[in-house]
């Protein structure tokens, strides 16, 4: 069972959440330059990283605010939590 | 290939079993294949096997990082069945099916495959349409299934509740027949030593750490055991695809998730068919041993640790014990998890990539264990003749450009 710690409510069980997906990914502002290729990646493609992985989680049965955290997908150990808006941490290509 | 039959148990029996010989052969890689297969899965293992059976390539090699059916194939809930909604689903799955019920003869290997038949259940009206509909569409394909009412569930697994005041009412279900389970240990091992004895190399504790290519074509692997130099490769590892992907410089449209499962201590036959429940995300089965097998949903966030959430686990454990009040006081023996590789339309990728000779056979994920022999049998038809066969056409990476995708979350948006 993972403890998450909301930036808003603070360390609380991984049930009162949702997952909600790799994050900073960034809508295209021209939807209509992009090929097909292109558009597909934008929309079905994910980086699924094994290790240090960049994900958004909503505490739906909380604050019901979303927020990001660094995590580990193999051994699920939370790094770090930041709010929208702040920088991952880390260099990122 | 020593084979096995009743004659050969009898004269092993004459020297105290000391004598058989080894299923399989473990060798060291040779330099170089016509053909590596990455991933000893079931799916690769089939691959290797049909590769060499049916298109006669020269030389194979399944490269494994652990043991043989150590992945997803060894781990899951083995429902096998082929009553899939979208024609392009239920004629791979169908296919696969028709494998199954010859396999054991074709590889000398008893799969303990069981078509004991198959209950999905339907908890609301809407469940109920969509489940008289998925038994047009099957029937339609030439695969059986048929309705049944809570009376006839009840006469078939008596220790289910259908009483109106349950918790998740049963107001149906439809019935694959041919549906059932098989062991998948023996599977894993059958396909082993069915690919070593056409010739394939099986070789474990091998891992790829690298795909070499040149010029936009591959041409070999690189493995903990050194460089492998390669004709074609063919990767085959769930929930690790998108790792093997980005060694290719490729990426996929896959989330790697857990997906748990988990015996009871052993009881007496009480559970002849599977049962399963797309709404309350839970299913079982009796294992032959008299385990009660369970699934539950696939776990809401990314992982590769091979342990699911608890949450998921009490979910599924809490919706079975209300369909099967009698099951609430049975111990739990194991719980275990797989990575799976789930696809945004719950259908797998079958087939070319953009670098030459590199082929990807993935995205199976909370349910590719039935579809084993038909997957290593179309993806050994994709990879000799480097073109897709009929079947797997419509799962090609390029779906999700074109926007061709195969809904079959209704179908299988549950695990297995
Ligand atoms: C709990 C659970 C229940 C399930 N229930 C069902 C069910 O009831 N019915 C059903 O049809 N399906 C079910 N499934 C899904 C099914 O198990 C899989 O879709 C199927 O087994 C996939 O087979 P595979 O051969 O592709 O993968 P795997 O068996 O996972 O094989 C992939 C192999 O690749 C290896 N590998 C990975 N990376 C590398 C590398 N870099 N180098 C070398 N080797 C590598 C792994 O070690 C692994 O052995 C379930 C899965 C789970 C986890
Ligand atoms: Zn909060």
């Amino acid at each position: 069972m993972l403890l998450i710690e909301c930036p808003w409510c603070g360390p609380r069980d991984e049930s009162e959440f949702a997952y909600s997906g790799e994050a900073h990914i960034v809508r295209p502002l021209t939807p209509e330059e992009l090929t097909d290729e292109e558009w597909a990646d934008y929309l079905f493609c994910r980086r699924n990283t094994r290790g240090d992985h960049l994900e958004q989680w909503c505490h739906a049965s909380g604050c019901r605010r979303y927020f990001n955290v660094q995590r580990d997908t193999v051994t699920y150990r939370i790094k770090s939590v930041y709010k929208p808006g702040e920088p991952p941490p880390g260099d990122r290509p | 290939m020593q084979k096995y039959s009743f004659l050969s148990l009898a004269r092993n029996a004459l020297t105290y079993h000391e004598n058989w010989q080894r299923a399989w052969r473990s060798p060291d890689p040779k330099p170089g294949y016509d053909v590596v297969i990455v991933g000893g899965g079931g799916h690769g293992l089939a691959t290797a096997y049909y590769l060499v059976k049916e298109h006669r390539v020269g030389s194979v090699a399944v490269l494994e990082k652990g043991y043989v059916g150590g992945g997803n194939t060894g781990r899951n809930t083995e429902i096998v069945r082929s009553n899939y909604l979208w024609d392009e689903a239920a004629h791979i799955y169908e296919f696969s099916l028709k494998l199954w019920e010859g396999l054991t003869q074709q590889i000398n290997f008893n799969l303990m495959f069981s078509q004991r038949g198959l209950l999905s259940l339907g908890h609301t009206l809407q469940d109920l349409r969509d489940i008289q509909r998925r038994i047009n569409a099957n029937l339609l394909n030439g695969i059986d299934s048929e309705f049944l009412t809570p009376e006839q569930i009840k006469e078939m697994v008596p220790a289910i509740d259908v009483s109106p005041r349950a918790r998740y009412p049963i107001l149906g279900a439809s019935l694959q027949r041919r549906g059932g389970t098989a062991r998948h240990d023996a599977l894993a091992w059958g396909l082993a030593r069915a690919a070593d004895s056409v010739g394939v190399d099986v070789i474990h504790n091998c891992e790829v750490t690298g795909i070499r290519r040149e010029g936009g074509a591959v041409t070999g692997v690189d493995t903990s055991r050194g460089f492998i130099k390669a004709g074609k490769v063919g990767c085959v590892t769930a929930g690790n695809s998108g790792v093997l992907a980005s060694m290719a410089g490729m990426r996929l449209p896959l989330e790697s998730r857990p997906l748990q499962a988990w015996v009871s201590q052993p009881l007496k036959p009480i559970l002849d068919v599977v049962v399963m429940s797309n709404a309350v995300h839970a299913y079982i089965s009796q294992t032959d041993r008299g385990e009660l097998l369970c699934g539950a949903g696939v776990d809401s966030y990314n992982g590769y640790g091979q342990r699911g959430s608890p949450a998921t686990l009490e979910h599924a454990i809490a919706a079975i014990i209300e369909m099967f009040p009698r099951f609430s006081r049975v111990r739990m023996l194991r719980q275990w998890a797989g990575t799976v590789d789930t696809c945004p339309d719950a259908c797998p990728i079958i087939g070319l990539t953009p670098v030459k000779g590199l082929y990807f056979n993935c995205g199976w994920g909370t349910g590719g264990y039935k579809s084993t022999p038909g997957s290593g049998w179309v993806f050994a038809y994709t990879i000799a003749q480097n073109r897709p066969h009929r079947l797997n056409e419509p799962f090609s990476l390029e779906r999700f450009a074109t926007g061709h995708l195969i809904d079959e979350h209704g179908a299988a948006g549950v695990a297995h």
